[in-house]
């Protein structure tokens, strides 16, 4: 509980975070921006699980405990894209997105 | 009575077929030959034995041959339309089995020597097995349906064999041309079994050719454009018929089929699978003869009368010994069919019919020498032609005297097969139809004729200068021949009149001797005209060309029927309906398949974009997705 700020002010500002997040991974043009982006919105739902859980449920702590995991799963998760992005800038000296198109039909 | 055993006797050679076939490069000639001519040894044993079963043991029932019929339904559209397979045993079915084991297995012993050294010598003998198999099928088909499927393989095994030569292209288009045109004519065989299944509502023979059956009594009861439509199905099914035995004016595939090699000439094309034709309109007999008074009967007796004169006259100025017999052989199978056009039916009226039969058993015997003869006269000088041969009556006697003997018979001089067969057929004629009577003597004086003059032409007038000098053929050619001008000597002793009518019952033949006198004067005639044209070189013959002019010119080259055929199918059918029809068919219905075809790639090719293999680009499309179902709730939910 905070005094002063309602349930609703916060979850704006992190559903703020999280289209600013999904704007960012449609937009960017560069890898590591949109891992970034990818943070972003991860965050905004670490956030949510644990305001959500001080201001319905105040007496209990999954909510908490939930976004331990998702921060430590969002660690290595994020160590993993590093490793790709240093290996993909080994094979083709590039981090951006439009080089990265074998893929395409 | 037991007669299950018969189906062994198309079975071994397909059995045979199969080995040779399967087994082509592994089996060493010798051993070939001799698995060949062993199956059908033991096929021709088993015949002689059927028909020693079904003449004497069994013999007749109230004075009437019976039919035996061993047959399993093989597939059935109604209650009495069905296609079966199974054997058939009468009086002609087993006179076909003599006649074809008996040709069968001289030109299989006979191909042993002939064929030596040959490198298809295994496949050859696999195919002759393979044309064993289906004559055997054929003669013993309870069905029309069973006889066109066999009728079918004989044709596919007559390809195989005149194609036999295939590095040859005259060999080639030969067997195409037999081929398509015996395929041309079933055409016309085909849509006749169907009209009769469709308005007899059968295709068992016993119920078509019964007299009182429904089929004939019932001919009647559905006419077209004039006749009765069986009549109409009965004309078909001769042109079938027609097809395969070379009637004119389906008759030009023959002499070309005589690329093959020369046994196979003896076989089918003189002996056994040309008389398929015949044999169709005598099985079929009863159907003839009744329906519509016997209209298609005289179709048949015209047409057979037409065929044997034409190819009589062509053959007399060939120069090719075995083109002189292929369309001598036209000629005979004509004789067969006019006999069977003016038979009647019950008893002593049934005299051409039984002439006929008994004509195609000793013709079988002795065309089938003839050939013989021409093969190991070919053995011996390495060519066709006429010219290239004389004097050969030194260097090779057994062949002389066997020719002679074939010629002899052939001609209708007594007391040779011919000439017993020949007189039944000039009797029956006389007594039903005086202008065939006249035909028929006509043609029998020009068969003698033109078969002494090869006769003199290779063995006596002016000897040739041979590059090797031509010796007599191996025992293993020699035999056949003796065999074959043992049973030309005999075979018209036989009395046919007992065992092979048209109502089953037998009756007294007798010679009818004025008429007999007219024959073999004729006969007589033609080979004193031959005589004194060829025994000797002189310039009688040259003169006689002379005489004729442009006439003798149009007879050898066949009258043009062959540039006729070619006219109306290169010239009119391929450029005036096949070459607009082909255009149609690629522009337009090949057309829209290619467009659609084309439309297909061109779409993919303007949407493939929308796979632009980028994540953000997929991610969007998904957010997107999300929005608006998010939206599309909040709007349900809100109403």
């Amino acid at each position: 509980m905070i005094p002063g700020i309602s349930i609703y002010e916060i979850l704006t500002i992190t559903s703020i975070l999280f289209f600013i997040g999904v704007y960012g991974f449609i937009t960017r043009k560069n890898l590591i921006s949109i891992l970034i982006s990818v943070e972003l919105i991860l965050n905004a739902s670490v956030i949510n699980f644990v305001i959500i859980n001080k201001y319905l449920y105040p007496d209990m702590l999954q909510g908490v405990l939930f976004s331990l995991f998702i921060i430590a799963v969002a660690a290595a998760e994020t160590a993993l894209a590093v490793s790709i992005i240093i290996g993909l800038y080994r094979q083709i000296s590039s981090v951006e997105v439009k080089d990265v198109e074998t893929m395409k039909y | 009575m037991n007669f299950s055993y018969i189906i062994l006797i198309p079975l071994i050679p397909l059995v045979v077929f199969l080995l040779l076939g399967i087994f082509n490069q592994r089996i060493k000639p010798a051993v070939s030959g001799y698995v060949g001519v062993l199956g059908l040894l033991t096929s021709t044993l088993l015949s002689f034995y059927t028909a020693y079963q079904y003449f004497f043991v069994y013999g007749k029932a109230n004075g009437v041959y019976q039919t035996f019929v061993e047959k399993t339904v093989w597939m059935n559209f109604t209650e009495t339309l069905a296609i079966d397979m199974g054997v058939l045993v009468d009086p002609i079915s087993v006179m076909m089995l003599i006649v074809v084991s008996i040709v069968s297995l001289m030109v299989h012993i006979y191909s042993r020597g002939y064929m030596k050294g040959d490198d298809g010598y295994t496949k050859f003998f696999a195919f002759l097995s393979l044309f064993s198999f289906s004559m055997y099928g054929l003669v013993l088909a309870t069905n029309l349906f069973q006889i066109y499927i066999f009728w079918e393989l004989v044709g596919v095994s007559s390809y195989l064999l005149i194609g036999y030569y295939y590095t040859k292209p005259s060999a080639v288009s030969a067997a195409k041309k037999a081929f398509i045109v015996t395929r041309f004519a079933d055409l016309g065989f085909l849509i006749g079994i169907l009209i009769v299944g469709y308005y007899t509502g059968t295709y068992d023979f016993e119920m078509l050719n019964n007299p009182e059956g429904n089929a004939i009594l019932n001919w009647a009861s559905t006419s077209f454009m004039g006749l009765s439509v069986l009549t109409w199905a009965l004309i078909l099914i001769f042109i079938g018929g027609a097809g395969k035995s070379a009637m004119f004016p389906l008759h030009i595939w023959l002499p070309d089929a005589m690329e093959g090699p020369t046994p196979v000439s003896a076989l089918i094309h003189a002996a056994t699978m040309v008389v398929a034709g015949v044999f169709l309109v005598a099985r079929l007999f009863p159907m003839y003869y009744f329906v519509e008074n016997g209209f298609a009967l005289n179709i048949v007796a015209y047409v057979g009368a037409f065929s044997a004169l034409f190819a009589a006259i062509i053959a007399v100025t060939q120069t090719d010994i075995k083109r002189v017999l292929a369309f001598s052989t036209m000629s005979q199978l004509g004789y067969m069919m006019l006999a069977l056009g003016v038979s009647g039916y019950d008893g002593h009226e049934g005299l051409g019919y039984m002439a006929s039969m008994f004509h195609l058993f000793a013709h079988a015997m002795f065309k089938a020498l003839l050939f013989l003869c021409a093969g190991s006269v070919i053995h011996a000088v390495h060519s066709n032609y006429l010219k290239d041969m004389g004097g050969l009556r030194k260097y090779m006697p057994i062949t002389n005297i066997t020719f002679l003997i074939a010629a002899l018979a052939i001609a209708g001089v007594p007391p040779f097969a011919g000439f017993f067969s020949k007189d039944e057929i000039l009797v029956a004629a006389f007594e039903h139809n005086k202008l065939i009577y006249f035909v028929g003597v006509f043609v029998a004086g020009l068969t003698a004729f033109y078969m002494f003059r090869i006769y003199f032409g290779i063995f006596w007038g002016k000897e040739t200068k041979y590059e090797h000098k031509p010796h007599e053929s191996p025992i293993s050619m020699t035999f056949p021949l003796m065999v074959l001008a043992l049973l030309s000597i005999v075979g018209g002793f036989i009395p046919f009149s007992k065992f092979v009518t048209a109502d089953k019952a037998g009756f007294e033949a007798h010679l009818n001797y004025p008429l007999a006198a007219v024959a073999v004067g004729v006969g007589l005639l033609g080979i004193g005209l031959a005589w004194a044209f060829y025994k000797n070189e002189n310039n009688l013959a040259d003169k006689m060309v002379n005489f004729f002019g442009p006439f003798y010119k149009w007879t050898s080259d066949k009258f043009y029927f062959d540039e006729i055929y070619l006219f109306i199918t290169k010239k009119i059918l391929f450029n005036r309906v096949s070459a607009p029809i082909a255009k149609f068919d690629k522009k337009y219905v090949d057309g829209t398949m290619v467009g659609i075809g084309n439309k297909t790639v061109w779409t993919s090719e303007k949407i493939k974009s929308l796979q632009s293999g980028k994540v953000q680009d997929y991610a969007f499309a998904f957010i997107a997705g999300v929005v608006v179902l998010v939206l599309v709730f909040i709007y349900m939910w809100t109403n």
